[in-house]
């Protein structure tokens, strides 16, 4: 079978749409909330997020319940919990991240160790699997994102405020307690959409790369954000169809084609274009 | 002529912990008044400032506003935004206008004309589209004064709006906000150094902690009491303008 016989049979498959469809959503949720994560430099909530992702899929299994229904709830307190911490001013935010994410991969790993025979399930969620993408993942998944694309379109201008200059935000009437919080309950709600097709270690990084892609060309925030989108939904798009082609972790294969287009735009910008 | 006051500030008094950072400070500003709240480095200038402003709570006292509309807001240390941050001038600019809008928030045809006409005015309209992080100091001190005033704000506070800026800077923001000044616009500036500054403002409020002094630029230079701070500052910047 020749590669382009492989790739118009995977698109014959129900599995690859369903992979597809999550992964679009997960690239233009997470490259929007990135943006206002990233240069808050609050991108680090992500990734504490996804490890308690993973004790919450552990826990899933252990009890042999659906793990993205526990994932949910226990992602989101987290994350409220988290930024209250903080807030108290006895726990700094990067140690607030660093206790839940220890304690979280401490539990996770307990719980496999003790469970012994859903290991192989388990390493599905921690690097992503498409194979395993369900109706159910699907339809959370567009229906997380639905949710946090239409929350930062309507406080956009609050939250591009409030990451520029949390005090004058203040002046403007801008709430940015409550602010704050809503941004770690989607970052929350990110998290979980990217659990099955990029996985609990990965999804954070889907989160940091397209900003960061983004942030060498654009001199504005709007376009910021959407060359981030667009770069985001490509870049997923490659890299599940080439997840397929060469029987990668999709998880993986997204984050090395971030990385390498992260590279080459980088040296572009900084080596070649000045 | 009746003098309309804007603001009362009534016995305001700001606590961290046990620690009374202002203690029972009372002033009132009036239309037109150009003040310059000087004080040492942790004399309670910025908590006066946030307290008025609703940023920081007031343990006692109140702040009484005459006036209802926005604020003009320059908060400190601004000046050095993360270079990497892009934000174009532009949608710095339109930041400004947020406290007049109601949610969603949303900005029209005739935002972006207020702020093209605010940047005109700063005289930065030809940095419209670049990246913020950019700019020079002085540049981005006058992009953030027109997002301070792109609402037409009642009143200007500013809060150290010269500290990052050199002498010569330092003497073209002044001469900007003076012809503000003059042109109606009351201003309310922290600095925890006077010299070059004290020569345009009407009034003059020392504190540390309380008000020590609130009079006019040149009764404050007689005063023998503050002698070290006036001598530190004031007389030094004076020296240095007559020299130059």
């Amino acid at each position: 079978m020749t590669w382009l016989e492989l790739l118009r049979a995977a698109f014959t498959y129900g599995f690859m749409w369903r992979a597809l469809i999550v992964g679009v959503s997960i690239a233009l949720s997470s490259a929007f909330i990135g943006s206002f994560l990233v240069l808050k430099r609050f991108s680090m909530i992500g990734h504490g997020l996804s490890h308690v992702a993973f004790a919450a899929v552990a826990i899933g299994l252990f009890f042999d319940q659906a793990p993205l229904l526990i994932t949910l709830p226990m992602v989101v307190l987290t994350a409220v919990l988290v930024l209250k911490l903080n807030e108290s001013a006895d726990v700094h935010g990067d140690a607030a991240i660093g206790l839940a994410a220890a304690f979280s991969m401490a539990l996770g790993t307990t719980l496999a160790s003790i469970g012994g025979g859903f290991n192989l399930d388990l390493y599905s969620y921690l690097f992503g699997s498409i194979l395993t993408i369900k109706m159910l993942d699907l339809w959370l998944a567009i229906g997380l994102s639905l949710i946090v694309l239409v929350t930062v379109f309507l406080f956009f201008e609050d939250l591009f405020t409030m990451t520029f200059d949390e005090s004058f935000a203040q002046v403007s009437g801008i709430r940015t307690k409550r602010l704050n919080t809503l941004l770690a309950v989607l970052t929350g709600l990110v998290i979980v959409i990217g659990i099955r097709a990029i996985g609990t270690l990965l999804i954070s990084s889907l989160i940091i790369f397209p900003t960061v892609i983004a942030m060498q060309f654009s001199k504005g925030f709007k376009a910021t954000i959407l060359i981030a989108v667009i770069s985001s939904v490509i870049i997923v798009f490659v890299g599940l169809i080439g997840s397929f082609l060469f029987d990668l972790p999709s998880g993986s294969a997204i984050v090395l084609l971030n990385g390498i287009v992260f590279f080459f735009v980088y040296v572009y910008h900084r080596l070649i274009k000045r | 002529m009746i003098e309309d006051v804007l603001m009362h500030i009534d016995r305001l008094t700001v606590k961290y912990h046990h620690y009374t950072a202002v203690d029972r400070v009372s002033f009132s500003v009036k239309a037109g008044d150009f003040i310059a709240i000087a004080g040492e480095n942790g004399s309670g200038k910025t908590s006066l400032i946030k307290a008025i402003l609703g940023l920081t709570h007031a343990a006692e006292g109140v702040v009484n506003k005459h006036v209802s509309g926005p604020i003009g807001y320059l908060p400190q240390n601004t000046v050095v935004q993360d270079r990497a941050f892009p934000a174009s001038v532009e949608e710095v600019v339109s930041m400004g206008l947020l406290a007049t809008k109601s949610f969603p928030r949303r900005f029209g045809r005739a935002d972006r004309e207020r702020v093209r006409e605010s940047l005109i005015r700063l005289n930065v309209a030809n940095l419209a589209k670049k990246r913020f992080g950019l700019l020079s100091g002085g540049q981005q001190q006058r992009v953030l004064l027109a997002r301070a005033l792109v609402a037409n704000p009642y009143i200007l506070i500013l809060d150290e709006p010269t500290s990052a800026l050199d002498q010569a800077m330092r003497k073209r923001f002044m001469d900007i906000l003076q012809s503000l000044n003059q042109a109606g616009v009351t201003i309310l500036l922290i600095t925890h150094d006077i010299g070059g500054i004290g020569e345009y403002v009407n009034r003059v409020i020392y504190m540390e902690r309380r008000i020590l002094f609130d009079g006019s630029f040149t009764a404050f230079c007689e005063q023998a009491e503050l002698s070290p701070y006036i001598h530190t500052h004031a007389m030094r910047h004076k020296g240095e303008d007559e020299a130059s």
